[in-house]
């Protein structure tokens, strides 16, 4: 085997279907920033131009990650990760604020985003300390550790503000449940989220009452035989309680307008049907335009660069966020569910190349990687179609940013590089 | 588990995210995108709606221009209400209603907020209108009329309705359509196509360029004019004539089947039904119950056509070999159904076809009657052929015309009394009433003149229609160029109408003969009864005449049929003469006759049964 180079190792459809996204996205960045049709694709002062330089610098990345030694990686997860847990720091002193948020260093010719950067080095670090020979995932003080590793920056980016980036990092609790962190903790999750929602939409005291209903239930139809712990159940319905009270309080305390405005579109809170067409329009504005230009170009869609709502500029943020509206007005349902096949074909083929991995170490970052660009595209899909509420994520490939797509690259190709090594690993 | 978690949770995301998709690309599509895009805007252009001409090119129906304010709702700033209240001439409650109406349509589409200003009130308004923004100026066409008469024929236009807008995609809010006559008959034809340019907009409602590089645009189609079959100076004459009566009148050219003249009385002047007070005309028009000026007479009564019908038993009789022209019937002031008399003003004695019809003998045309149902075996067949040739003629069923309203009339048959008596309880003696025309027939004015056309061509007709040619030249629906015959052989139709001739000579309608002109007609007095509050009277016999003229070459045939004018020569024969004196002579000779006509009214007559006492019909005072 040894035979064969680097070129026979490394899995050639994920890196097609890379390739195809890119290629995808970058069409539709095209259609939407296209002012000037007779301009060169190569007008680097074109957001689609610049685009192009950006997905030629990921290419340089890729050769880049392909050639280092395999071994790197691993050994210098940690001083990554330290490294840009201080640049995360540092944004306090030396950030670059752009649209609202701290979260940049002016580099000149480049603006970098270290939360970004953190994403890549994060999924090392917590590949690198789970698959330590020392690590017991069913020790108590081990899961406390894991946890800080997702948590730090998480924290740090939570403040510039950028709630979407910090959201990212709990994707990674996949890699800990696929490394058997108690499923009962994802129950736990289920059970908060759920908690937030019902305490907006019904209040406090309806979850107290609801809460004691259950209990006296689980009173009346439990076997004879069956004991009850009185204390612990008692103690879950207080902290439910307590939670609740607690969501209320952060809601209407921690919350900013915009925030509680988001959320009352989302759950239907507001009742009154003016009010609530009101912050549709204001607040919900950015997703009514783009469910509408999705809307507009059912079954066949209207054609490339004939998209009459990407044309007048009526999605604000579409070659960014919401560069999903115009694959479905240009392209149609067609072009839609191809991108969501396309996507779902790629994860899976991910999680098919990680859990072939001898190595822990690959397998867990294999898990990062998916973990990272899953959420991305659930939260930025599900956003821009009209199900979650506003949270500013990019599409991993398709929207335009220099930052985004090379991170996303370098992501992706660390991965495929450890798997192309995943042979010589076994000896 | 642990391996399988993600992997379903990325295959339950796609199935989201497809269902989704599907419910916003697939189910919520609406396929109008051009229209009800946001980024698209649609800028027509009019083209002017045709011309209507009379059969000798006279014009009848232009344009005129009107205006209308328009307003975008979300483009409206603050404004001074009540100065621009004052300018429109409405106030401020109805504009804030108005307001509020056109927002609900749509905030970003043109709605009208006050049609068609006068032009004066435009001249005021549209010096000042830059200070009203969001609201502007749209010029449209409005009908105008270079007659008073026709109104029920022309129809009028008005603004497309809601239902309109759902069935016919090519109406735009705002525009207007025809309703009735002929304005609907030839909408497409009057009205063209519109011109559309499709502009690009940004979010900020800034026109960016053409959509499409103006491939979908059109240009306007202008709307042709049409020459219709009447004759403007007869139609007018005649509804001059019918001031003060109610009643229908159609003329009809036998060799073509054109329709010359279709009067109802009472009538209106066309010009109401236009511009702004049209509404308030039309409910003033459409809710006048008793004397019905928009119901059109002269396509919708179905009177008993009484007399005149007598010439088609006579047809009948003579097709089925039933009788001969020399056959007698004597007639002694009267006749029997079994030992019931039924009475005759002819005078008595005995009666041949020639007298028959002259003096109109009920007795005559009871006996002919009785022999068309001899001849078969059965009352059942006799009637089945009965039917047959009336029909041939046109009658009892609708006529096929390009009048987009009209009645079927009604020609008995066997099915009917079968229905009405039981089968087999009733034979010729039980229908006689038909063979005077009393019975249970029914027609409508426009058939019976189409039967008299049918008879002045001995045997044959054209499908009577309105539209003489699309364009000055342009050709017209074959189904009226197409002979239709009917079932009565050619040679049958000389002795009656020798007999309608003599109508004119020595009988019913000698009182009404036309200087050098030959006429055949046939006179009609039709009983008739009124059912107000629940009780049945007996009103003033209805006057009816059909004639045709000349005998030899007929170039008119009519149908006059006046509610109420007692006999039939006494109003109906008075005005057939003097529309055919009119028609083919061009001038009046009988100035006496001409200025009795036209003053006479018949309002005593109408309003009897609503003066609550009794009162006398059929007075022979003038």
């Amino acid at each position: 085997m040894s035979g064969r180079g680097l070129f026979g190792r490394i899995d050639w459809l994920t890196i097609f279907l890379y390739a195809f996204l890119v290629f995808i996205g970058w069409i539709n960045i095209y259609s939407t920033t296209l002012s000037d049709p007779n301009a060169s694709i190569f007008d680097f002062s074109t957001l689609y131009g610049k685009q192009l330089f950006f997905i030629g610098v990921a290419g340089v990345g890729i050769i880049f990650v392909l050639f280092i030694e395999t071994n790197f990686f691993e050994r210098f997860a940690s001083i990554f990760y330290i490294i840009s847990i201080f640049l995360l720091l540092g944004l306090f002193l030396f950030g670059k604020t752009i649209a609202g948020a701290t979260s940049w260093y002016d580099l000149g010719f480049f603006n970098l985003q270290p939360s970004e950067l953190a994403k890549v080095t994060t999924a090392l670090a917590l590949a690198k300390y789970l698959s330590d020979i020392q690590t017991d995932i069913k020790n108590r003080k081990h899961q406390l550790y894991a946890l800080l590793i997702i948590l730090i920056p998480a924290i740090l980016i939570l403040p510039q503000p950028d709630p979407g980036s910090s959201l990212i990092y709990f994707s990674l609790f996949f890699v800990l449940f696929r490394e058997g962190f108690p499923l009962y903790y994802l129950g736990i999750i289920l059970v908060m989220v759920t908690l937030f929602a019902a305490t907006l939409m019904f209040g406090t005291v309806w979850i107290a009452i609801a809460l004691g209903l259950l209990t006296g239930v689980i009173f009346v139809f439990k076997k004879k035989s069956t004991k009850i712990p009185l204390l612990p159940l008692g103690g879950i319905v207080i902290l439910s309680i307590l939670f609740s009270l607690s969501v209320d309080f952060i809601f209407e305390n921690v919350f900013e307008q915009r925030h509680r405005d988001r959320f009352a579109l989302w759950l239907r809170l507001e009742k009154d049907e003016g009010k609530l067409e009101e912050i549709r329009k204001n607040i919900g504005y950015n997703t009514y335009q783009s469910e509408k230009a999705i809307e507009s170009g059912g079954f066949f869609g209207k054609g490339f660069l004939e998209g009459t709502r990407t044309k007048g500029d009526f999605v604000p943020e579409q070659h960014t966020d919401y560069i999903f509206s115009s694959v479905g007005e240009e392209w149609g349902f067609m072009g839609t569910v191809t991108v969501i096949l396309l996507f779902t074909f790629f994860f899976l083929r991910l999680i098919f190349i990680a859990e072939r991995q001898k190595n822990d170490f690959s397998r867990m970052y294999g898990y990062g990687v998916i973990s990272i660009l899953l959420i991305h595209y659930f939260i930025n899909i599900g956003m821009v179609i009209g199900l979650l509420p506003t949270i500013g994520v990019p599409l991993p490939f398709f929207s335009y940013g220099g930052s985004g797509l090379i991170f996303f690259t370098m992501l992706l190709f660390i991965f495929l590089k450890l798997d192309s090594n995943r042979l010589k690993d076994g000896i | 588990m642990k391996k399988l978690l993600l992997s379903s949770i990325i295959v339950i995301i796609g199935f989201t995210f497809i269902g989704r998709l599907s419910y916003l690309q697939l189910f919520s599509f609406s396929p109008n995108q051009t229209l009800e895009d946001p980024a698209i805007k649609a800028i027509y252009d009019y083209p002017e709606r045709g011309y209507v001409y009379d059969r000798n090119g006279e014009l009848m129906v232009a344009n005129q221009p009107a205006y209308d304010v328009m307003v975008i709702p979300r483009e409206v700033k603050p404004l001074d209400t009540l100065e621009f209240c004052g300018l429109l001439g409405i106030d401020k409650a109805s504009f804030i209603d108005k307001m509020k109406k056109a927002k609900i349509y749509s905030p970003r589409l043109p709605s009208v907020l006050v049609p068609q200003l006068s032009k004066e009130d435009y001249a005021r308004l549209q010096e000042k209108m830059r200070h009203f923004i969001g609201f502007y100026i749209q010029k449209r066409s409005l009908r105008y009329y270079d007659t008073n008469s026709a109104a029920n024929v022309l129809g009028y236009i008005s603004e497309v309705n809601e239902r309109d807008l759902e069935n016919n995609p090519y109406y735009v809010a705002g525009e207007l359509k025809g309703r009735t006559g002929i304005e609907k008959q030839y909408e497409e034809i009057l009205r063209g196509r519109k011109g559309v340019k499709f502009i690009q907009k940004d979010r900020f409602n800034r026109d960016i360029g053409p959509y499409k590089n103006g491939k979908l645009d059109t240009l306007p189609e202008q709307g042709k004019e049409i020459h219709i079959t009447l004759d403007k100076r007869l139609q007018e004459y005649g509804e001059r004539l019918m001031h003060g009566k109610r009643g229908g009148i159609v003329a009809i050219e036998p060799k073509s089947g054109e329709i010359l003249a279709m009067i109802s009385g009472p009538t209106y002047d066309p010009a109401l039904l236009v511009g702004r007070k049209r509404s308030r005309n039309y409910s003033k028009l459409h809710y006048d119950t008793i004397s019905k000026p928009t119901w059109d007479r002269s396509i919708l009564a179905e009177p008993s056509p009484g007399s005149p019908f007598k010439i088609m038993n006579a047809l009948v009789a003579l097709q089925e070999g039933a009788i001969t022209p020399e056959s007698k019937f004597r007639c002694y002031n009267g006749f029997y159904v079994g030992s019931k008399k039924k009475g005759c003003h002819c005078g008595g004695g005995t009666r041949d076809m020639n007298s028959g019809i002259y003096q109109s003998c009920n007795a005559y045309f009871a006996g002919t009657f009785r022999k068309i149902y001899e001849n078969f075996s059965s009352t059942d067949k006799g009637m089945d052929v009965w039917e047959k040739h009336m029909k041939s003629f046109g009658l009892g069923s609708y006529l096929g015309t390009d009048i987009p309203t009209g009645r079927p009339g009604r020609i008995p048959g066997k099915g009917f009394y079968d229905k009405w008596y039981g089968d087999g309880r009733w034979g010729s003696s039980t229908i006689i009433s038909n063979a005077i025309g009393q019975g249970e027939v029914a027609a409508t004015p426009l058939q019976l003149a189409n039967m008299t056309a049918a008879i002045a061509n001995r045997g044959y007709f054209y499908t009577p229609h309105i539209i003489k040619n699309v364009g000055s030249t342009g050709a017209i629906d074959s189904r009226f160029t197409e002979r239709r015959e009917t079932t009565i052989d050619k040679e049958h139709f000389e002795p009656v109408i020798g007999g309608m001739a003599n109508v004119y000579k020595y009988g019913t309608g000698r009182w009404v003969q036309v200087p050098d002109i030959e006429i055949a007609g046939k006179t009609g007095t039709v009983e008739n009864f009124v059912r107000i509050n629940g009780e049945r009277m007996q009103l003033t016999d209805h006057s009816v005449f059909i004639a045709f003229a000349p005998v030899d070459n007929p170039k008119i045939a009519l149908a006059v049929y006046i509610e109420n004018g007692y006999y039939g020569s006494r109003y109906a024969g008075h005005i057939a003469s003097l529309l055919i004196e009119k028609y083919v002579k061009g001038e009046i000779t009988r100035k006496d006759l001409e200025k009795r006509m036209l003053e006479k009214t018949l309002e005593h007559e109408y309003a009897k049964p609503y003066s609550g006492e009794p009162f006398k019909i059929n007075e022979y005072v003038w």
